[in-house]
């Protein structure tokens, strides 16, 4: 089967990116397909490359970012929930004249018709959330 | 519309928290909007605290926040005519449908008459509604 | 088939269960997960309750989620399946939709 997830919180404060990792391993290993993995709401916050948890805790953008690799994930930003809390992309960061940019690798920033496709073309969306 | 074409699903949008404290009120609603363009069967509940998205007088100028309230009335023009709201909800919050906004939609099919679009539905009528959704998306 | 529910907020701090109690149509899962596993445990405020809600509803509580907890697997309310990551899957595929109560 095909799916969509939805991911609406940031890593570390809640646990839904860790429980969504764990249904995306699971599914994969079942020989699912996932269709889009959509970050909204703080979830954006999944995709900065600037962030640097102590080295005996995991580090959820990495683990997505390797897994988006070895399985071609579609790992997809919602771009106005991401410009609000400053995660960009490099076009981004030259559209808005800002010094930096920060999205992890593997990650993608689009709009939230991405959101409507997934729930359209998966057969089953699972939100994680607070 | 790229890659989702002639497919239409009935997709529901779950609205429970109220507006101001936490960004999902609007967020849903920024989703909500952009949904209306694929062409699906698109329906939103508000219920529990949800039901507070709806009120009428919201003022937010004393909080330095956006008031986004009146978009809800602008949802008719997006063709989202389905909108419902918990009655058991409202009454646990001594609320009616008074203290909401009037939700309307002009039908087309009915030259052009001015229909409501905000329904306040039972629990178990709610739960009919829920229950027959391809896809639902919480807020 | 139905409507799989997910809960992942303890009934003592949110009213996530309640809603989805009250909203889910009679022969819908519950599964719950995070910190909703709380509601799956035997002797709370809310055991009678769940208990009751097993003639309407198949329930469904995320092992690794109780074992990280410490909550063992004697202190689970009678006839809530245990179930891991490959069955919280096999579930969503099981039913035909997903509504999370977030």
């Amino acid at each position: 089967m095909k799916f969509g997830i939805v991911i609406n919180e940031g890593p570390y404060t809640h646990q839904s990116s860790d429980s969504a990792l764990q249904f995306v391993k699971a599914a994969i290993d079942k020989g699912h397909e996932i269709f889009r993995v959509f970050f909204y709401h703080d979830g954006v916050n999944n995709g900065t490359s600037l962030g640097v948890p102590p080295q005996d805790d995991r580090n959820l953008t990495k683990e997505w970012s390797e897994l988006a690799g070895k399985h071609g994930l579609d790992l997809v930003v919602c771009v106005a929930a991401a410009q609000r809390r400053g995660i960009l992309d490099e076009d981004e960061m030259g559209r808005h004249g800002k010094s930096a940019s920060n999205l992890a690798p593997g990650f993608r920033i689009s709009g939230l018709g991405q959101l409507i496709e997934a729930g359209i073309q998966s057969d089953r969306l699972v939100t994680f959330g607070d | 519309m790229e890659n989702g074409e002639g497919v239409v699903k009935k997709f529901c949008y779950i609205n429970r928290k109220a507006p101001y404290g936490t960004i999902y009120a609007l967020e849903s609603l920024e989703v909500v909007l952009i949904a209306a363009a694929f062409d699906q069967d698109i329906s939103l509940v508000f219920a529990d605290d949800g039901v507070y998205q709806l009120t009428k007088g919201q003022d937010t100028e004393g909080i330095g926040m956006k008031n986004f309230s009146k978009t809800y009335t602008a949802l008719g023009d997006y063709d989202i005519k389905k909108v419902y709201v918990e009655k058991e909800s409202l009454e646990e919050r001594g609320l009616s449908a008074d203290d909401l906004q009037a939700l309307k939609y002009e039908d087309e099919d009915d030259d052009w008459a001015e229909k409501d679009s905000l329904f306040i539905v039972g629990r178990n009528d709610l739960a009919t509604i829920i229950d027959e959704q391809d896809v639902i998306l919480s807020f | 088939m139905a409507v799989l529910h997910t809960v992942n907020k303890s009934p003592f701090e949110r009213n996530a269960l309640e809603s989805c109690l009250r909203l889910a149509k009679a022969g819908s899962s519950i599964l719950l997960f995070e910190d909703g596993v709380v509601g799956a445990m035997q002797n709370t405020r809310f055991s009678e309750r769940i208990a009751q809600a097993m003639h309407d509803f198949s329930f469904y509580v995320l092992g690794p989620d109780i074992k990280a907890r410490g909550l063992g697997g004697d202190k689970i309310i009678d006839g809530i399946q245990v179930v891991d990551y490959n069955d919280f899957v096999d579930l969503t595929t099981a039913h035909d939709t997903v509504q999370s109560w977030l």
